[in-house]
């Protein structure tokens, strides 16, 4: 571990202004991923600016017909808000779904998007890894690739984008509030996070001096048809080895509007607007769904130990979205998948 | 065969961070200690406070064997700075018991023998008690689930989860 310094940001601005005296300086929020990297020598800034006191901490609604999330809200205060459990269950499940009770209550809204994948060879400093050592090579390509992706990998990088959150927030379209020294911008989620491609290291277009302070919620929530289908090796506390995130706007049973994204699958969540496309204006059944699926997956390719991957994935799509169309959303306590 | 002596011993020449004096109040009492930037909670309450009833499992957040309550709410210590809780009212398995009584859960981890080694047995029952205070949980399912931050290699779950039922329903 390389000792680092400690220094508590007053405000926004503040914060700002250390990040950009300091190039090897880190934010620190619920530090649930960052103190792991530390102890394991992957990270090592030699300054720590803790941002979790900011006051960043409400969920309000828009004057848009949305909510605004602030960056500093917990995970669990979040996924058990009464607007995000009404109107936006499909959040509230998939981060519900994710990592602990414990972790939840101390992972911030705005670090989960910036977490780091949970690739092993990422986190083994023993091995190449393009991610942690630009041009080292990558270790799984050829390696132990159960839980790498299938979508949108490069040659220089197979891992996978570890959030459930940010599945849901990619299905109902959220908006990123970040600051930085040139004033504030927002990014679109789907373009939050980035490919792999030839810079596997950067993991986001999030700027080096720029600091998330909210996520904003469009006003449609899909809270009468939505499903949260998380497969792992274990039936909780683990990563996903495929999640799905489905939301239908039903006519009957006639499919009005939709939205599907993938986790564990990929760099980043998985979006494509030509699978959603094909589902609107649909009756809600299987073939339908399965076409769907198709769309998602296409170009889908497996590593070695990761080719069952696709299969589940087409599989789970397709659950995922009857559970939607049926209204009976999947449990988080009842592991049963009907 | 021995290294000759002509290598050149490294010296560290970066300035280590200094030292950040704070204030924790745990269970109950008002705390002063001076710990470097990266000492954990538990490591603090450990090694700077001699509370080893807080264990150190995997200290990577992936066991649980270090939950705490952190002003009512359970967090991995070991995934803590302690400089970042400073004022914070922590809770740790020493501070659960009241007058010579056992907690309602420590006396029910008893009742069903909830245990075998007892390595994970603070961190279930600080656990549980943040479960308690949350009042999401109700049926063993529900607890089963909330409760999986927690690892119990022996695998007392059984009797883990009839113990926290029992407490609950007393509670």
């Amino acid at each position: 571990m390389t000792p680092f310094q400690y220094a508590r940001a007053n405000d926004v601005a503040d914060a700002i202004k250390q990040i950009a005296t300091d190039p090897s300086a880190k934010f620190i929020a619920g530090g649930t991923n960052l103190i792991d990297l530390i102890k394991y020598d992957v990270e090592g800034p030699t300054r720590l600016i803790d941002i979790s006191h900011l006051p960043l901490r409400s969920v309000e609604p828009t004057s848009a017909g949305g909510v605004l999330i602030g960056a500093m809200v917990p995970n669990t205060d979040l996924a058990y808000h009464p607007m995000i459990e009404q109107r936006y269950p499909l959040l509230a499940r998939a981060i519900m779904s994710g990592a602990s009770q414990q972790l939840r209550n101390m992972a911030s809204t705005g670090g989960n998007l910036v977490q780091r994948t949970r690739c092993f060879y990422f986190y083994d400093t023993t091995t190449p890894c393009n991610k942690r050592e630009p041009g080292s090579g990558c270790s799984a390509i050829d390696g132990v690739n159960r839980i790498n992706a299938i979508l949108g990998t490069s040659e220089a990088c197979i891992a996978t984008h570890p959030s459930d959150m940010c599945v849901a927030l990619a299905a109902l379209e959220a908006t990123v509030h970040v600051a930085g020294p040139a004033g504030t911008r927002t990014i679109a989620l789907a373009d939050f996070h980035r490919l792999p491609g030839n810079t596997p290291q950067r993991d986001t277009n999030l700027e080096p001096d720029e600091i998330i302070t909210a996520i904003e919620l469009p006003p449609q929530g899909f809270s009468a048809n939505y499903s949260y289908l998380k497969i792992r090796d274990r039936l909780s506390y683990a990563f996903a080895l495929v999640s799905v995130a489905a939301a239908l706007e039903l006519d009957g049973d006639t499919i009005k509007d939709a939205r599907l994204a993938l986790g564990g699958v990929a760099h980043k969540p998985w979006r494509s607007s030509a699978a959603e496309t094909v589902l609107r204006g649909e009756r809600a059944n299987a073939s339908a769904f399965a076409r769907a699926a198709d769309i998602l997956l296409h170009g889908a390719k497996g590593y070695g130990h990761n080719n069952f991957k696709i299969g589940l994935a087409r599989r789970a799509i397709m659950r995922t979205l009857a559970q939607a169309a049926r209204g009976t959303p999947q449990s988080n306590s009842d592991k049963k998948i009907r | 065969m021995a290294r000759s002596g002509t290598a050149k011993r490294v010296t560290r020449t970066a300035t280590v961070p200094e030292k950040i004096p704070i204030r924790l109040t745990v269970n109950g009492s008002q705390m002063e200690l001076t710990v470097a930037p990266w000492t954990t909670l538990l490591d603090a309450l450990r090694d700077h406070l001699d509370l080893t009833g807080t264990k150190k499992g995997c200290d990577h957040g992936q066991c649980g064997a270090c939950t705490v309550l952190v002003d009512g709410r359970r967090i991995n210590s070991c995934l803590t700075l302690a400089v970042m809780k400073e004022g914070a009212e922590i809770t740790t398995i020493e501070g659960l018991a009241r007058d010579g009584e056992l907690h309602p859960l420590q006396q029910a981890f008893i009742d069903h023998d909830a245990f075998q080694c007892g390595y994970c047995t603070s961190g279930q029952i600080c656990s549980a008690a943040g479960l308690i205070a949350e009042g999401k949980a109700r049926t063993p399912d529900e607890i089963r689930e909330l409760m999986s931050g927690n690892i119990c290699r022996c695998g007392a779950y059984p009797n883990i989860v009839a113990a926290i039922l029992q407490a609950m329903e007393r509670s």
